[in-house]
């Protein structure tokens, strides 16, 4: 069963560089949404058959894997804008230093111990790993679009954490935080339509009338 | 269950808000919920209900101190959001009535969660919930604000989510029962693993200092204080920022109780005083007196830290701050929204004069300034007091001696702008609007200036019994 898990984390890894290396939002966004529902099943993978994960499961491969594509496809659409054109990092650097952060987080991942049901899953590097190429697509990208989904990347990074306390978690609170995840997207999604109302572009480094002189 | 009935009500002011149509009625909601809120959340300080079964929802002196502050900062808001509303009544103001009550009830569940868990849930949804807030003057500039805003403080509340999480697995490491409640966190402190519990103490940090705004993670701060109209800036830098506070001293909890105590405490006091120096730096010549304030705002979430990381007796003195901070910058905050409706400028150099075309609002800036600058007799000078005397009392004196240093330094800064905003001849090309000041929108600052100046002379026995309660919690093991 775990090695399965494993297989999934590692493509979820891969979908990782996917979304560092491409310049088309509407791809990106996809990538992302499966990565989300890759996460729905690992719980179901990792823990025993029980209502409240199953609850999990589903919620979260809703949630994930439609509604919020959905929501920003929605955006995308309304702007009227494809692709990334000229991010503050490029691709190919992005590809780089997106590597060197997933074998750093391999290497801080070793010095963290896990309780011996989880030893040998991927689960920390993978979730560190993610999240650092989360935060790389936030930093380097200029299209506010972009930068929800380098949000997103690292909101699934802290997901697959989350994977190990399935079952430490009270159903409230895993619902809260997907439900203030959905919310987030939710106003982000509406702050672009302003902002492309507005600006008539999606660039953020036009918005830079807040600068200290 | 009286407890619960704290959270809900406000989200039922906010119903009833989103069904009235009229603009000019739809703001009287607003204060009979802050009254009813601000009773009830007397009655709960007065009266503490025991904790639910579980362990979630629990109100202990520290999240006392931060509802009683926020009620009552909510209750001065609310009322001087009808006054100010109905200067702007053209404008729609549903979905701030909505979110300024939604933001309300967050905030409430916040001070009473003792489940890590929820209180992220919690300051997350406050977050959420004041997006709109700053984005109601609806232009370019505040569409920046909102997505700076937006943007950092979710990411950093994303990592602070992350630790959360990883101090979940440290208990599960040690092979304890897991758990997220406050009072077995604490007591099993000393036994987590010791390697992950060290990971988790940084991003909750990172997470929890970037809502807070201390330096270097500040960034998102001048612009959402200088484009949010003032009621809101006053919740933002009173309200929101003692709410990440406190998730903050729910972490200064555990690692107080934990080994690791002293760490935690040295990176609050390099974060706090980097934080007085970055304040120090771009507080002089500052043109734009409203970014001016979300500086100050740095500074104080900088001497709080500071405090912090003191320990010991200053612990007092940061959370008689942590009080004395928000009801200042709530002065601060709503008089100088009044003198920006009244010269349609923040820019200091049109907006000259203000004690002559508003009369009220700029001699409460001008104490407000004194007071947040730490001139006696008012409240916060009491705490800076604490926390300088204890800090040379320990025998750290660098740090006594650069606290000082900063804080000269950023009254004179600071002094710079104030004092030629109020006392200066007001230009000549620069026309008057229709503001006036009324009791509506000076009644409300001005009881709180009342408030910070009582403070400064006597602090009542039942909230010094609640102060050194808190502070106790924060004391530890030690």
């Amino acid at each position: 069963m775990s090695s399965l898990a494993d297989q999934l984390l590692v493509l979820c890894l891969l979908i990782n560089f996917a979304v560092l290396g491409t310049s088309r939002l509407a791809f990106s966004v996809r990538a992302v949404a499966l990565q989300g529902v890759l996460l729905g099943v690992l719980p179901a993978l990792v823990h025993p058959f029980s209502w409240h994960l199953a609850l999990i499961v589903v919620s979260i491969m809703a949630v994930k894997g439609a509604v919020i594509p959905a929501l920003i496809i929605n955006a995308i659409k309304r702007a009227e804008i494809q692709r990334e054109f000229v991010p503050f990092i490029g691709y190919i650097p992005s590809l780089v230093l997106g590597a060197l952060l997933t074998s750093l987080a391999f290497i801080f991942a070793a010095k963290l111990p896990l309780a011996p049901e989880h030893a040998g899953l991927l689960v920390v590097p993978a979730s560190l790993a993610t999240l650092m190429s989360g935060f790389l697509v936030l930093m380097g990208r200029r299209k506010a679009i972009s930068q929800v989904i380098g949000y997103l990347l690292m909101e699934n990074g802290i997901f697959i954490f989350g994977l190990l306390l399935a079952d430490a978690m009270p159903v409230m609170v895993e619902a809260g935080a997907l439900l203030d995840l959905l919310v987030g997207v939710f106003v982000m999604g509406i702050v672009i339509n302003h902002i492309s109302r507005e600006f008539s572009t999606l660039d953020t480094s036009r918005l830079s009338a807040l600068r200290e002189e | 269950m009286l407890t619960w009935y704290l959270v809900l009500l406000p989200l039922v002011g906010a119903q009833i808000s989103w069904v009235i149509p009229d603009n000019r009625k739809r703001p009287f909601v607003l204060p009979v919920f802050a009254l009813v809120h601000l009773a009830l959340t007397v009655a709960l300080v007065i009266q503490t209900p025991p904790p639910s079964p579980g362990g979630w929802i629990y109100l202990d002196p520290l999240g006392k101190l931060v509802l009683l502050c926020n009620s009552i900062l909510f209750a001065v808001c609310a009322f001087y959001a009808v006054g100010y509303l109905g200067y702007r009544h053209r404008r729609p103001n549903r979905i701030l009535c909505l979110a300024l009550l939604v933001c309300l009830s967050a905030m409430t569940l916040v001070t009473i969660s003792q489940h890590l868990g929820l209180l992220w849930i919690a300051l997350e949804a406050t977050t959420l919930a004041m997006a709109p807030l700053v984005y109601f003057n609806r232009n370019a500039r505040s569409i920046e604000a909102t997505w700076k805003y937006l943007l950092i403080c979710s990411v950093g509340i994303a990592i602070a989510l992350l630790g959360i999480f990883f101090l979940a697995y440290s208990t599960i490491v040690a092979n304890q029962e897991v758990s997220l409640v406050m009072s077995s966190l604490i007591a099993d402190a000393a036994n987590l693993h010791a390697g992950w519990r060290h990971a988790a103490f940084i991003f909750l940090l990172v997470g929890f200092g970037t809502k807070m705004g201390l330096a270097p993670l500040h960034t998102w701060k001048p612009d959402a204080y200088g484009e949010a109209p003032g009621l809101v800036g006053a919740l933002l830098a009173g309200g929101l920022v003692n709410c990440a506070l406190l998730a903050l001293l729910r972490v200064y909890q555990i690692a107080a109780a934990s080994t690791e105590a002293l760490l935690f405490q040295q990176v609050l006091l390099a974060m706090g005083l980097v934080s007085m120096a970055f304040a120090a730096v771009f507080m002089a010549r500052q043109s734009d007196f409203k970014r001016m304030l979300a500086y100050s705002s740095v500074e104080h979430v900088g001497i709080i830290a500071v405090a912090l990381g003191i320990g010991k007796g200053a612990l007092f003195g940061a959370l008689l701050h942590m009080m004395n901070n928000a009801l200042t910058k709530g002065v601060l905050f709503l008089s100088s929204g009044n003198i920006h409706r009244a010269y349609n400028s923040k820019s200091t150099q049109y907006v000259r004069g203000a004690l002559t075309r508003t009369p009220w609002s700029g001699a409460l800036f001008l104490a407000a300034f004194l007071a947040i600058t730490g001139s006696p007799p008012f409240a916060p000078f009491v705490s800076e007091f604490m926390i300088v005397s204890s800090a040379f009392g320990q025998g750290n004196h660098v740090t006594g001696g650069l606290f000082l240093f900063f804080l000269a330094l950023i009254f004179i800064g600071m002094a710079s702008t104030v004092l030629p905003l109020v006392m200066g001849k007001i230009p000549e090309d620069i026309e008057r609007t229709p503001y006036r000041d009324a009791v509506p929108t000076v009644l409300p600052p001005l009881v709180l200036m009342a408030v910070v100046l009582v403070l400064g002379l006597w602090i009542p026995a039942p909230l010094q019994a609640i102060i050194t309660e808190a502070a106790g919690l924060l004391g530890g093991g030690r």
